[in-house]
Order: structure tokens, then C-alpha cells, then sequence
């Protein structure tokens, strides 16, 4: 009624820009909150599964009818067979074992030894303040491209990878550490001085406990990092690891066997994944104690 | 206690002679800049004055930490400590053994209004019982002085006027010396025997005024003659000083 009345007006008065403006107003179409139904688990699950069935297939298929070269690209039934004969008869295990235990050592020194080289910057601004700029090379320098240095100081053997996945590791930590440190509240560490504190107490009750979540936060960062190091590593010289095995495989045209290896990594990257995952919960839990 | 600091090259303070006899509740006040703060933080050893000393109990305590309690406007409860784990940190720092602590602080926490609160982090707690907990961690490390820097400056008006009352009790159970930095005139008259006027540029204490009414207060004290005649008093030091700075 009113808004019919104002139109009245309006047209009364003949102010038709302010007529024109009415009548797009009613005519607009009320616009509600969009609004997105969650899918049941169950449904997500299966359009997961699908993709992947479909994918596939397309894939056979097109090998199959020649519309992509299935030398190049392999096809899933052969790399199927290649990974069944990979875990009866090849080095599956060996090679699973020792790109396992290269990231995960490597992943280990690195983390530990940054986050405590982050956390030692808190006892001396002067030390920090000199050490910083190497750092700071350390980070933007491509540590890969050392590698080939790196194999030929610590031989072939697994040594040599640990020590590239944890070099790529070491700063990240050191980096994400010593941001924690420099975020202590100032306050905070003057209130521990009035209650007569010593640096060593100020230290562990308060800089170690503070800064820890930031050191757990590179956890998952870091054990894709290592995995990383520790592949690019077996490309450069191996006698085993997965990433040996894809280089291999890809030298003599057996691109099946790239296709099984690459799988099986990822199949392990998300293993790490999952158990650092696990890992960081845990210590978020223990940090609240 | 007898203070004196006369810093030369920036002059933040004019030299600054402030007695303050055992036991009593003092109040400073002033504008904002006037060297409260950078008082406090030489009493409780954080800085180094550039003359002057610091004598508690007649006793050299200049540049010295650990020796009173010092309360800062936020209340820097740890996060990752339940609100019973942060009240005995002075404890803990000065070396008494954690189950100790934990044993003496219990019943403080329930007679002063956190029980209930003991095991939960200080993130679920209001700002009226952070506060609360701030000001046990600083009564619970055991010394006879006390510092509050603005402890009630970020609370609202309300829970303000509970903690004052709150404070009272503590104090009188407790006998402490406290010296308490406010911007709020009310508050420093209800709360002490005694009211510091400060000025600023340089810092300085213009008068000291006696509260001579009698304890325990009642809230409406704040209205009889004697006190907003303290108030007016205050008032016209403050705006005074005000002026004096904007001429300078």
C-alpha cells in the first residue's frame, strides 16, 4: 500500500528519474544468502573414487586406440603388471627403504638443528645480527644445484642424500624458528626479569615454549622438502631409492616402470604426510601442558 | 622506601624523590608520558637510572631485579600454562619446588575468586579474572613491595569498581606496600593513603596529597565533601600541569 501511495506521488509531482528509480526497486528480485547444501561423505567418496575409475579408463582407451602413443604414455594395464612384477620380484623394498630412511633422517637433522639455530639468535642480538645475512644466503642460494658437490663429498651411499634433504630442511626451520624468537613479547620477558629471572629461565620457560608452534608449523613443509632433497639426490648418483628407479626406468623406455615408482613415492610422500600431520597434533597438544 | 633518580641527557625525569613507608597503599598519578612507567621500571631494576638510587628498607637495591613485584596493564598470563601453573611462576623462577607452589597457591586461587578456573588456560577466562590472576602471580612472589602499572585500565567499568574492592581485600590480608599507577582520580583516591601528582616535560612529582579517610571505605565515600575536595585538588594539579605543557 505505502509503496504503491509513494509511486502515486511521484508521478503526481512528474519527477520521472524518481519514478524510473522506484520501478527498478520493486522489480528487483529479492536476492537471498546463497546457500550450499553439503554433500553427504559417502557421495564425496564415491565421486572420488569415479574420477579416478574414469580417468583411467579414458586412458586405457585412448592407448588402446592409438590416440595417444602408449610407448610414450604407457598405459594403466601395463603399469599395473609392471607394479605387480615390481613387489614379487624387483628391489621394491630396498628402494622404498632407502628413500624412507634418507627423507625421514634428513627431515629429522634438519628440522632439529634450524629450529635450534633459530632459537640460539635469541641469546645474542649482536651474533644474530652477524649471522643473519649467511642465512639469508643460505636460503636464496639453490641448494640443489650443490647437490652434485654434496654426492661427490659424501659418496653414493645414503649419507649423501641425507645430507641434501636435511640442507633443504635446515633453513626453512632456522628461518620459521628465529621469526618465533623475534615475536616474543618484550613484556613478557620483562615481566619474567621482575620476577628475577635468569636468561637460561627466560630461555626455557619462555622463548622454547613460545616459539614451538612456530617450529612445529614447518613440520609438514618440510618433510615434502626432504622427500625432495632425498630423490633429487638418487637422480644425481644412486644404487638404490625410488628416485634412482624413475631415472633408470625413464634412460631405457620403460615408462611403465617411471609410472609405478612415481606412484609408489607418492603413495609414500603421503604416508610422511599423514604421520607428520599426526605428529604436529600431538605436539600442539603437548605444548598446552 | 626512598627513591631518587635524576636522569640527565633526555630529562625524562627531573630528579624525583618519592618515600613511600611500609605498608602503605600509594597512588601516582598523572598525564600520560610523565615517567610513571620508567618510575616502576627502575624500582623494579628493569632500568638503569641515570643518577640516583634505589633504597629498599634503607638497603642499596638499585639495578637490581627480582626484589618487588611488578604488575603490568596486560596481564602476560603464559598461554600455554593453566591459570594455577601461571599464578606460581614467580615461585617457580625463585626456585621453589613445583608441587610446593602449586600447594601454597591452591587456596589463594579459591579464597580470591578463581575457583573453578585452576586447571583452565587463561584464553577461557574474562578479562576481570586475568586480571585476577596477574595480580596473584604478582602478590604470590613473595615480596613485600608491589607494582601496578594501570592493572585495571583495560576493564570495564564495572568489573573495575569489583576488582578495586577485590585489591582492598588482598591488601589488607596481606600487608603489602603497594605503589599503583593510574590515570583514573577516582580510583587513586578510593584505593590509597596517599596521592602522587605527577607532571610531565620534564617528569616530575608536583604534590603529594594525604587521603585521610578512614578504612575500610564505603563506595559512596566518593561522594562526601573530603574527598572530591581531594579530587578538585587533583584536578586543578593535572589541568595546571596540562597547561604548563602545552606552553613549553
Amino acid at each position: 500500500m505505502t509503496v504503491q501511495e509513494t509511486s502515486r506521488v511521484g508521478s503526481a509531482l512528474k519527477l520521472p528519474h524518481a519514478e524510473q528509480e522506484k520501478i527498478t526497486r520493486r522489480q528487483k528480485p529479492a536476492r537471498r544468502l546463497p546457500a550450499q547444501k553439503d554433500w553427504p561423505l559417502w557421495a564425496i567418496f564415491t565421486a572420488q573414487i569415479g574420477i579416478f575409475i574414469g580417468l583411467t579408463a579414458l586412458w586405457q582407451l585412448a592407448a588402446d586406440t592409438g590416440v595417444i602413443d602408449g610407448f610414450f604414455w604407457s598405459r594403466p594395464s601395463a603399469i599395473y603388471a609392471t607394479l605387480v612384477k615390481f613387489f614379487s620380484d624387483g628391489d621394491a623394498w630396498i628402494d622404498i627403504s632407502f628413500t624412507f630412511r634418507a627423507t625421514i633422517i634428513g627431515f629429522l637433522i634438519g628440522t632439529i638443528f634450524g629450529s635450534l639455530l633459530g632459537l640460539s639468535f635469541w641469546w645474542s642480538r649482536n651474533y644474530a645480527a652477524i649471522v643473519q645475512p649467511y642465512v639469508i644466503c643460505f636460503e636464496t642460494l639453490p641448494k640443489l644445484a650443490l647437490a652434485p658437490l654434496v654426492i661427490l663429498v659424501f659418496g653414493l651411499g645414503l649419507a649423501s642424500k641425507i645430507a641434501i634433504a636435511a640442507a633443504l630442511t635446515l633453513v626453512v626451520s632456522t628461518l620459521t624458528t628465529y621469526a618465533g624468537v623475534k615475536a616474543v613479547d618484550p613484556d613478557q620477558e620483562r615481566l619474567f626479569y621482575s620476577l628475577g629471572a635468569s636468561r637460561y629461565q627466560v630461555f626455557r620457560k619462555l622463548v622454547v615454549p613460545f616459539c614451538l608452534p612456530w617450529t612445529i608449523s614447518v613440520l609438514r613443509i618440510n618433510i615434502g622438502l626432504a622427500l625432495t632433497g632425498a630423490v633429487v639426490g638418487e637422480f644425481i648418483a644412486a644404487e638404490h631409492g625410488l628416485g634412482r628407479q624413475i631415472l633408470y626406468a625413464g634412460q631405457t623406455y620403460d615408462i611403465a616402470l617411471v609410472w609405478v615408482a612415481v606412484l609408489v613415492l607418492s603413495t609414500l610422500a603421503v604416508f610422511m604426510y599423514a604421520a607428520v600431520s599426526w605428529l604436529e597434533s600431538l605436539l600442539r597438544k603437548g605444548v598446552r601442558q | 622506601m626512598a627513591f631518587h633518580t635524576a636522569n640527565g641527557a633526555f630529562a625524562a625525569l627531573a630528579p624525583v624523590a618519592l618515600t613511600i613507608e611500609q605498608g602503605r597503599f600509594v597512588s601516582i598519578i598523572g598525564p600520560s608520558g610523565c615517567g610513571k612507567s620508567t618510575i616502576f621500571n627502575i624500582i623494579a631494576g628493569l632500568q638503569e637510572p641515570s643518577g640516583g638510587q634505589v633504597l629498599i628498607d634503607g638497603t642499596a637495591a638499585t639495578g637490581t631485579i627480582g626484589r618487588v613485584g611488578y604488575m603490568l596493564q596486560k596481564d602476560l598470563l603464559l598461554p600455554w600454562r593453566t591459570v594455577l601453573d601461571n599464578v606460581v611462576l614467580g615461585m617457580e623462577i625463585q626456585g621453589v619446588p613445583l608441587h610446593a607452589a602449586r600447594e601454597r597457591a591452591l587456596p589463594l586461587l579459591h579464597r580470591y575468586g578463581l575457583s573453578g578456573f585452576e586447571y583452565l588456560y587463561p584464553n577461557a577466562l574474562s578479562g576481570g579474572m586475568r586480571q585476577r590472576a596477574a595480580l596473584l602471580r604478582t602478590l604470590l612472589f613473595d615480596t613485600d613491595i608491589i607494582l601496578l602499572d594501570e592493572p585495571f585500565g583495560a576493564l570495564d567499568a564495572q568489573t573495575k569498581l569489583q576488582m578495586q574492592e577485590w585489591l582492598l581485600g588482598l591488601w589488607s590480608d596481606f600487608g603489602k606496600t603497594v605503589v599503583f599507577v593510574t590515570h583514573d582520580i577516582e580510583e587513586a583516591i578510593y584505593l590509597s593513603d596517599e596521592v602522587h601528582v605527577m607532571a610531565t616535560r620534564p617528569g616530575r612529582i608536583v604534590e603529594t596529597i594525604a587521603v585521610p579517610i578512614a578504612r575500610p571505605r564505603a563506595r559512596n565515600a566518593t561522594l562526601t565533601p573530603e574527598f572530591v575536595a581531594i579530587k578538585q585538588r587533583c584536578l586543578t594539579l593535572l589541568t595546571a600541569g596540562a597547561d604548563l605543557g602545552e606552553a613549553a
